[in-house]
């Protein structure tokens, strides 16, 4: 079973649906303990960083993230969820991150030309970087996936798995050990998405 | 590389897509989940839904139906029609829609899309714009390109990008129906002002149209259109062939 988690952030039913139709057990969820109870978890997200942090800590569940990843639990972390995984974020002033992965979350504007427009809106390829990762097992390097984003994953070195240009090369997605995150929607990128959803329901036996 | 987007946009009335549909190989054309099926795999990028239904019942049969389809098609959608309030916007985000689309309902409330921009982020709003040349000015159209509400539709753009607009779609009701192709020298106005991304509407007859407007504006973002792929005149996938011929990037 995969927990979804629900602090409040968002909406999870395409996330839900996308995980439905690749035949995933999955529950949405704001309880400890079926998050406790389960095998992965995928932690979702839209909106400011402060805010979600806030609802995360609120909710009680931050710390109850970092205990069961730090257990080895498989985590996705998508969008606003993945920033979330670093150690601070700068949007809009300066706010810990759930601290699992090195690196801060850091505003695109001032990084890449003027011409471009932020947010980075609308579908962007894949470069898979350090080897190919375990969450791509089913898409190849170049698919397109959709982003939606005004701020990215910067001195992630280590975790990096893919990027996408942008002007610079935008953080696509990281993985380390057994903590993923996609910069970009999954659950909105047709079957690119659900196949990188499948790879990570499987390595979480789901 | 960004790609330039696709979409289609389809029309639906009580539940049912409306305008002729002309496609092989459905067995129910004027189904918006098997043509939202169908889009989703000959590469639209996103797709437009658009509520022109005016009653209650209608509304509830349109919810209805867009949950279907963000139950079974995992790309970007956006929802348009009947949009006035924040509530329109919770009522149509729930059944899964990603962006809300505001046009009348915006000018007659021009704080709904701050309030809106506020609560859901400025990814979730578009502002679509029905414009027409009048007295040597682009004018702001209501009510489905009815009515002139004398605003100057370039200051309404920027004026809807400050309160929190993400995207803008403009369709040139000049060349809307005239199928000779989008309204360049209006998209260009557009573009020059506005620093978020812009869709193009109105006009497409063909898929060169497509590639005279990504060639033309270059910060131009994506076309939309309705009956010349619901007529089968264009295929997505041959139109996307034809914009990647013409070295314009696009997702295939």
């Amino acid at each position: 079973m995969i927990s979804i988690v629900d602090y409040g952030v968002g909406n999870l039913f395409s996330l839900s649906s996308s995980l439905k139709s690749i035949g995933a057990d999955t529950v949405v969820t704001s309880d400890k303990q079926k998050i406790i109870d389960s095998s992965a978890i995928i932690l979702p997200g839209v909106g400011a960083f402060s805010d979600a942090q806030k609802k995360l800590k609120d909710s009680g569940l931050f710390e109850v993230i970092i205990d069961e990843a730090k257990k080895g639990k498989k985590l996705l972390g998508i969008c606003l969820g993945m920033q979330m995984l670093f150690e601070k974020s700068f949007e809009y002033g300066e706010y810990d991150g759930l601290k699992l992965l090195k690196g801060n979350i850091v505003p695109l504007e001032g990084k890449i030309s003027p011409q471009l427009k932020i947010p980075h809106i609308g579908w962007n390829s894949l470069e898979f970087k350090n080897g190919k990762s375990d969450l791509f097992k089913y898409i190849n390097n170049g698919d397109f996936v959709y982003f939606v984003h005004s701020y990215y994953a910067a001195d992630c070195e280590e975790s990096i798995i893919a990027t996408s240009e942008y002007g610079i090369d935008v953080t696509a997605a990281v993985g380390k050990d057994n903590i993923y995150g996609c910069q970009f929607h999954p659950e909105k990128s047709g079957d690119v998405g659900l196949n990188i959803l499948k790879a990570f329901c499987e390595m979480g036996d789901c | 590389m960004i790609t330039k987007r696709i979409i289609p946009c389809l029309d639906v009335k009580n539940g049912r897509v409306v305008k002729g549909v002309n496609f092989l190989g459905l067995s129910d054309v004027s189904s918006p989940v098997e043509l939202a099926e169908y889009y989703s795999k000959s590469g639209a990028d996103e797709l437009v839904f658009y509520d022109i239904t005016a009653s209650f019942e209608g509304r509830e049969l349109f919810t209805d139906i867009l949950t279907e389809v963000a139950s079974k098609i995992f790309i970007p959608l956006t929802v348009g029609g009947g949009i006035n309030t924040v509530d329109d916007f919770d009522r149509v985000l729930k059944c899964g829609a990603d962006k809300v689309s505001v046009n009348s309902g915006a000018i007659r409330n021009p704080d709904l899309i701050k309030e809106a921009a506020l609560k859901y982020g400025d990814q979730c709003v578009v502002l679509s714009c029905d414009i027409k040349r009048v007295d040597g000015e682009f004018r702001l159209f209501a009510k489905g390109g009815r009515e002139d509400t004398g605003i100057n539709a370039i200051e309404w753009i920027k004026k809807g990008v400050n309160s929190g607009a993400g995207e803008i779609v403009v369709n040139s009701i000049d060349t809307d129906g005239v199928k000779n192709g989008f309204d360049i020298e209006m998209l260009k106005a557009v573009c020059e002002v506005v620093n978020v991304p812009v869709i193009a509407s109105g006009g497409a007859g063909c898929s060169e149209d497509f590639v005279k407007l990504f060639n033309e504006i270059p910060t131009i973002d994506a076309g939309l259109a309705a009956s010349i792929f619901h007529f089968g005149e264009v295929e997505i996938k041959d139109l996307k062939l034809l914009l990647k011929e013409n070295k314009i990037n696009v997702r295939l």
